[in-house]
This record gives structure tokens, sequence and C-alpha cells, in this order.
């Protein structure tokens, strides 16, 4: 699908970089005019989804995240976030609920939140390699909106 | 990451504030099993209405907060929980392990 507008932030999987990658997308979003429940949903799934490239996707080192930012046709934002960690074995074991790696300070609910929280996510990965999240949202026009 | 302690005679209010996500979490979670070890209450509130963020990490540190309780033989309730806060928990059915107001 073709982009209206898109941006690209590439940080460190530093875990100071959490709530930066929650302001980028709700900055980039502010464009589509959401709602603030719109707008705290992006940054609930943004949170989730960046987390788990800071904590599983580099456990032991510092590693590249990118985020990338898009707007699509039909007031759409798609939030696609990249890291080129260790990769996920069994990705529907990873997105079924209470599914963790992680130690006690992890949920296991990570996916659920973002399946819950957008209308699609897909996820992509390839162990030793990376894994990249991509989700959409479409958010609803508002009456009298200028755009 | 700024947490309150109130005691009542039948038990103690803890109020969390600002954003719980992982990288506040620790610090939060080591604050939190301070707060509760020192002051041993039977019954334990713990107040969100200052939490102006909350993620997934934010469910472990509320499930440490319930496993310490239940060791303590006490019981635990979460109250004033904004907007934002309860769609996460909804979402991971914390409702059905953590009484919330
Ligand atoms: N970017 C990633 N790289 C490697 N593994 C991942 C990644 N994202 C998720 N996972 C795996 O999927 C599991 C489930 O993720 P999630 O639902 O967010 O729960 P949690 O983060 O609490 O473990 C993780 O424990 C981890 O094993
Ligand atoms: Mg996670």
């Amino acid at each position: 699908m073709k982009a209206i507008d898109q941006t690209t932030i590439v940080f460190s999987s530093r875990s100071a970089n959490e709530g930066f990658a929650r302001a980028c997308a709700a900055c980039f979003a502010a464009q589509l005019d959401p709602t603030l429940d719109e707008v705290a949903d992006i940054k609930t799934a943004v949170s989730e989804a960046v987390t788990n490239a800071i904590v599983h996707a580099y456990p032991d080192r510092l590693g590249r995240v990118t985020l990338r930012l898009r707007l699509l046709e039909g007031n759409q934002l798609e939030m696609q976030v990249k890291d080129a960690g260790v990769g996920i074995p069994d990705i529907e074991q990873a997105r079924t609920p209470l599914f963790t790696t992680g130690s006690e300070e992890r949920s296991g609910m990570g996916f659920t939140i973002m399946e819950s929280f957008m209308d699609a996510l897909k996820v992509r990965s390839e162990p030793g390699k990376g894994t990249t999240v991509t989700m959409r949202k479409r958010i609803a026009r508002r009456a009298g909106g200028a755009r | 990451m700024p947490i309150t302690v109130s005691r009542q005679p039948e038990g103690a209010t803890i109020a969390l504030a600002g954003e719980i996500d992982h990288h506040g979490a620790r610090a939060m979670m080591a604050q939190l099993e301070d707060a509760i070890a020192s002051t041993l209450p039977l019954r334990l509130t713990l107040d969100l209405s200052g939490v102006t963020f909350m993620d997934s990490s934010g469910i472990a540190v509320l499930m440490r907060a319930l496993r310490q309780m239940q060791q303590l033989g006490g019981s635990l309730r979460v109250t004033a929980i904004p907007l934002q806060a309860r769609r996460v928990l909804d979402a991971a059915g914390v409702g059905r392990l953590i009484t919330l107001e």
C-alpha cells in the first residue's frame, strides 16, 4: 500500500528509548487527528513492540531498533518495529497469551495487548536474523475535522 | 518513580505515579516490595490515580505485589485506575486475579 507520509527513527536498544518511541509515534499520528483514547492505544501498542525489541531481541548487548511510521490511505496508521536480534523460533507460541521467555518482570501479555489495541498485527521473524512487527490501526475521521 | 505510602488502622494504601513501563518497572517493583515488607498490611490498596501510562510491564508489577500479599496472608485491591491502564488490565484479563475497582 502506498504511503502518504512516512518517517523512520533508528535508536539503540536502551530502555530509556521506550518513552522516546511512544512520543515519536504519538507525534507522527497527530496528523490523523486522533482522539485521546486513540493516542493512548497507539502509545501502548508501540511501547509493547519496542520493549520486546529492547528486552528479548538483544538480551545481552545493545542493538539497533528501527521504528517506521507510515500514514496509509483510508486514514490508517502503520507502525513497524524492526530489530536484528535473536529472532523468534515459534511465532504462534510467542503470540499465545501468558507465554514468555522472560523473567518475573515480564507478563507474557505484550502481543495480546498489541492485538487488542490495533486492528492488525503481523510478526515476521527469523532466528539469528531478527524480528519485524507491523501493526495497523484505522483512525476514525471526526466530523468537522479539517484534513 | 514515586510511590507514596499511607497507613490506615486496617491496612495501607500505596499510590503509584508516573509512567509504568519496562524502563521504570524494576525500580518500582523494588520500592513497592520494600514498602509492603516494612508496613506488613493485612489489606493493601494500590492507588493508580497518578499513573500517566502503563503497559504490560505494569501487570508484572501488580502480580508481584499480589504474590507478596498472598505470602503475607493479606489481600490486594487496585483502585482509581485511569482509563488507559484499565484497558491494558482488561485486555490481559487481570481482573480474574486481582480485585480492580
Ligand atoms: N523482538 C523480539 N525478539 C525476540 N523474541 C521476541 C521478540 N518479541 C517477542 N519475543 C518473544 O515472544 C515472547 C512473548 O512476547 P510478549 O507477548 O510481549 O510477552 P513478554 O514480553 O512479557 O515476554 C517473549 O517472551 C519472547 O520470547
Ligand atoms: Mg513484551
